[in-house]
């Protein structure tokens, strides 16, 4: 890798400065795509601004929602025994993205702010009706999800939380990428109690998106059946040496039928 | 408790390995070492038409940057081609060179063009990036199928093809096609492979310019062989003023086998900078500069009569030889290919054609298996293809085509002679570990839910030990295949192994030591194992092709034959008897008839401190060596059987069961044999299911990092059920044959028939590795679409 300097941030807006005061600072959460990228000299950040002393960690039951801090580990999320009794899809969902190591260094805000195509918490923050939360504003999940490796996050924001309403009912369900084991494709499907959500990642050539088809076909039948009866298009759907879109349109259906079915 | 042989005695090396304390290449440092980094080509096809190297000579930390002119200027050659074939027409196989830098063209993506040496790898890292390349790109040649009519590589060489080669009689083989009551015909690929030894490669060269002399640290399987090859071959300087020593190596599989430019960039640029240079392999350049494996594509016909018997074979092949001719690649498809097509089958008439092509890609070379995986996947598809047109159990239709119990002696009609084997009681063994009989009861209950069972068998033959000589010299080997051991007893009785073998994972600390703790009858924690240094061991032609206990460790036991013989005469001195009846067994030496006994251990404090010894007619010391060269290859077989589960949802393959029964001879350290058995099969899958080498149509390597290229791991692995007949080899002393290939070789079409058979009540009957679920899926909606018409 390139040299760099680290610089420490103690809260969410030092964070904000110390990269308007650089060039071409990143900030490092768990560090799970960014570490390896400048290892490989993909990225030449003159700043790194580490904000693992941003007091950014923690879950908080907010009655109708769970609110997670940024830099709490994918490992925490997962033993969390508030998630797991409010929201137990999103422990699991946690609970399978990369390897114990990975887990227990990676982050939820690192991963939301990355919004790599085919990283499962980006569909949980669709499905549940996310709130990402950062220093300057609240932003909806549906408007901050802005395609492939892009969100709505401006140069000087930092997300400090994300909130995901609870549902009546979730579940996630991931085909692994047999290599890398990120999501070809991830469906997670919650019920609320005015309709169902459907997001689907590590399919979209736009990164994870909701199926509006299979979400009214849920809303009025909350079935395998249902989901039989929606013709998954795969128009939009990566294809790479993989998996192509026609496959990942069938995955798409078969992995919505387990969650529904679950 | 027993320590030799036969014993499954813990592995004497996995304390080391186990708790991070191994040594490997890049561990090694010198005084005043630098570091290489190499600018490699980023197209596939190129002319270079200009290089700049001023930035980067002048960049912080550089100590020199050469290129291909620099190369050529000091004469020094490239690597070299250890196996040659004839051509049908007569003519030879063709061998262009391979410089050590671009020549004015690059062949591959991480063809390596120049190298930047720097006081630290980031500053040679840095400084490469401002070397300036100016290409003219040609075409790719890329795709295997079309290579012939690409562009043309190297220069002069026709249709990108190296060699076109065959083995057998065509005529009496077309003959028996046009005659036979059923042609099953067969088309298929085997994937390419990349190796991804855990240990990258790694070099460190020192000159010593008051000696004149070189010293190489390097990731290598045959030190003496790398020794030989770039002194003589490729530097011309005097062998004995190279040492080469491989420390441990982690793993190789074949990739490791080769000298590399890289190791010789190293020695070259030690002497002209005078210091210590180091070049170690990041993960990219593994996937795109180590030899891969496999890629061929064969065209088979299998003759039968009308009573299902096997009465011809024909295969053409054309394989991927990359973009340079690697030290065995011309071997490897031929005469570890072409010669293993009669399989365990008795097959009257064999014909085989074999073309080797260049293309743009990374050299192809041998890996686990080399070649005959390749000749036992096409064989097993077809037997299973046949048995399912002729209405026959793949097994049954297997068992009447082997080769009786008493045909041995063997005589293949692919100039092999199978010295001994008995194969029925591996497959029957493998179906009753597996409970063949009971399988529709299995298929139908998965079936209830929703799956689809399989089974698949794979009946396997390997030639193995790697190799008597004067065969491979008729066969266009440019090397020796004996092998070396030294016994040096040490005084006090301890003893010191020294081997021309190299161990890079096999655990040749423990299973040579078993074999002296056997003979001598001393613990094997006396014994060390010194291996991999040219200066400490004797000549040896190192590890591969399953040979270092079939061909090194009878080396061992002649050596130690020699210390017995000797130690007798030494004992019956000090026991004033007839050498001729001194025995000796379990570290004593006794006289028939008397109550005479001298323990070992004197007798080697008797060699060193001769107060009492015949002098006038024995040496003192104690310490032997034998070289052995064998008389045959040994021929290791067995039966592999796998159960899997297809989700027609998905199109994921779920392996339930697998049962492997080999024929290895006598067994040194069982539990040694098991773990061998077990990561060949994970290979094995991982070829079946998992990897597959992606180049694009121009050339890219598509799978360049774990991302993209899929090992297997461990949950990716049922529990396999392993068990071993035993016919031991009747021409080594040991009555050994060698089984760390078998498991790759056996597995492939295990899995894939049994694929296959879980999906052929819905009319399915081919499938492409790697068995992807999209490949699986795919599949079942084309038989549903062919069904549906």
């Amino acid at each position: 890798m390139y040299s760099t300097k680290i610089v420490k941030a103690e809260n969410s807006s030092a964070a904000v400065q110390a990269i308007g005061s650089s060039k071409e600072g990143k900030i490092l959460a768990g560090g799970m795509t960014l570490i390896p990228t400048l290892k490989q000299r993909l990225a030449n950040p003159d700043c790194l601004i580490d904000i693992s002393s941003c007091g950014l960690e923690g879950v908080e039951d907010k009655g109708s929602s769970v609110r997670i801090g940024a830099m709490t580990k994918h490992a925490a999320v997962a033993e969390s025994s508030s998630v797991a009794k409010a929201i137990p899809a999103l422990a699991d969902l946690a609970g399978g993205i990369g390897d114990r190591q990975v887990r227990n260094r990676g982050t939820l805000g690192g991963s939301v702010a990355n919004n790599d195509p085919a990283a499962c918490y980006p569909s949980a923050v669709m499905a549940l009706d996310g709130t990402v939360h950062t220093n300057k504003r609240d932003i909806s999940a549906d408007d901050f999800f802005k395609g492939m490796f892009e969100t709505a996050l401006e140069e000087d924001e930092v997300i400090e939380s994300v909130s995901f309403k609870k549902p009546e009912k979730a579940c996630y369900m991931k085909f692994p990428n047999p290599a890398s084991r990120y999501a070809m494709v991830g469906v997670f499907v919650a019920k609320f109690s005015d309709g169902v959500r459907v997001a689907v990642t590590g399919a979209g050539e736009e990164g994870v998106f909701r199926h509006s088809d299979l979400e009214s076909a849920l809303s009025s039948n909350f079935s395998e059946e249902a989901v039989s009866g929606v013709e998954v298009s795969s128009d939009g759907l990566m294809s790479d040496i993989h998996a192509s879109a026609d496959y990942r349109a069938n995955l798409i259906g078969e992995m919505t039928k387990r969650a529904v079915s679950s | 408790m027993s320590e030799g042989i036969g014993a499954s005695v813990k592995r004497k090396e996995d304390k080391k390995f186990l708790t991070g304390k191994g040594k490997y290449t890049d561990d090694i440092n010198r005084p005043g070492q630098v570091y290489a980094h190499f600018v490699r080509s980023d197209v596939a096809h190129a002319n270079i038409k200009s290089i700049n190297t001023k930035a980067a000579s002048q960049a912080a930390g550089v100590v020199a940057v050469y290129i291909g002119e620099d190369v050529a200027a000091d004469g020094i050659g490239g690597p070299i081609c250890g196996w040659v074939v004839p051509n049908r027409d007569g003519s030879a196989t063709h061998e262009p060179p391979h410089p050590l830098l671009a020549q004015g063209k690059v062949r591959f993506v991480g063809d390596a063009i120049a190298v930047v040496i720097a006081e630290s790898v980031e500053q040679a890292k840095s400084a490469s990036e401002l070397v300036e390349v100016d290409y003219e790109e040609l075409p790719a040649v890329a795709n295997l199928e079309t290579a012939s009519s690409g562009a043309e590589i190297h220069e002069g060489m026709k249709e990108n093809r190296y060699f076109d080669w065959e083995l057998g009689d065509e005529a009496a083989t077309d003959k028996a096609l046009q005659s036979a009551a059923k042609v099953v015909k067969l088309s298929v690929r085997n994937n390419r492979l990349i190796p991804n030894a855990m240990e990258p490669r790694s070099a460190l060269a020192e000159y010593d310019d008051l000696g004149g002399s070189y010293t190489l640290h390097t990731t290598s399987q045959n030190p003496h062989l790398a020794r030989l090859i770039l002194a003589a071959f490729m530097f011309q300087i005097p062998e004995s003023k190279l040492r080469v020593i491989a420390p441990d190596v982690g793993g190789g599989f074949g990739s490791k086998i080769y000298v590399y430019i890289e190791e010789a960039v190293c020695i070259w640029s030690s002497k002209k900078i005078n210091r210590p240079v180091k070049w170690t392999a990041d993960r990219t350049q593994s996937f795109l500069t180590d030899a891969h494996g496999r890629d061929h594509i064969n065209n088979v016909q299998l003759a039968l009569d009308e009573s299902n018997k096997i009465i011809g074979l024909r295969v053409d092949t054309v394989c991927n030889l990359g973009s340079y001719l690697s030290a065995f690649a011309v071997a490897v498809p031929t005469y570890l290919h072409g010669t293993l097509l009669s399989g365990l089958y008795d097959i009257p008439t064999i014909y085989t054609n074999v073309k080797g092509m260049a293309t743009t890609t990374a050299p192809v070379d041998a890996y686990r298996g080399a070649g005959r995986p390749e000749a036992t996947y096409l064989l097993e598809r077809t037997m299973d293809a046949a048995a399912r047109e002729v209405g026959m159990d793949q097994a049954e239709f297997r068992r009447l085509n082997f080769i009786p119990k008493d045909a041995f002696p063997y005589q293949t009609a692919v100039a092999l002679q199978y010295d001994t084997g008995d194969y029925e009681p591996n497959l029957d063994k493998a179906m009753e570990m597996i409970d063949y009989k009971s399988f529709e009861a299995r298929r139908s209950e998965a079936s209830k839910r929703g799956k689809y069972r399989g089974i698949g068998v794979s009946s396997y033959i390997e030639a193995c030990g790697l190799a008597p000589s004067a065969v491979a010299g008729a066969l266009g080997g440019r090397v020796g295949g004996w092998e070396s051991a030294s016994v040096r007893v040490d005084p006090t009785g301890t003893v010191t192994v020294f081997s021309g073998a190299h161990s890079h994972g096999q655990g040749h600390a423990t299973t040579f030591s078993q074999i002296v703790s056997e003979r001598l009858g001393i613990p094997n924690a006396n014994v060390e194992f010194v291996h991999g240094d040219s200066d400490k061991t004797p000549f040896g032609m190192g590890t591969y092709g399953s040979r270092s206990l079939a061909v090194g460790g009878v080396a061992l036991s002649k050596a130690l034959d020699k210390v017995v013989e000797k130690s007798k005469k030494i004992a019956a001195h000090l026991m004033e008897a007839s050498a001729e009846d001194v025995e000796f067994k379990d570290g004593k030496f006794t006289v028939a008839g008397t109550d005479k006994e001298t323990a070992f251990g004197d007798v080697a404090l008797a060699a060193y401190v001769p107060h009492n010894y015949p002098l006038e007619t024995l040496e003192p010391g104690l310490e032997e060596t034998a070289f052995y060269d064998p008389m045959n290859f040994t021929y290791p077989a067995g039966t592999h059987i796998a159960e899997v589960e297809v989700d027609p949802a998905t199109g994921v393959v779920e392996i339930v069961d697998w049962a492997a029964c080999d024929d290895f001879g006598n067994l040194i350290n069982p539990m040694i044999v098991e773990g061998q058995v077990h990561g060949g099969i994970a290979q094995g899958i991982g070829q079946a299911l998992l990897e597959n080498a992606h180049y694009d149509e121009n050339g890219q390597l598509l799978t360049a990092s774990y991302m993209d290229y899929c090992m297997p791991r461990a949950d990716d692995l049922p529990s396999f059920k392993v068990e071993c007949t035993n016919t031991p080899c009747t021409h080594n002393d040991l009555g050994v044959k060698g089984c760390g290939e078998a498991g790759a070789i056996a597995s492939p079409p295990a899995l894939i028939n049994a694929i296959i058979n879980a999906l052929s009540p819905l009319g399915v009957s081919d499938m492409s590795m790697p068995a992807t679920p999209e490949t699986v899926w795919r599949a079942i909606q084309n038989a549903q679409a062919r069904a549906a018409e």
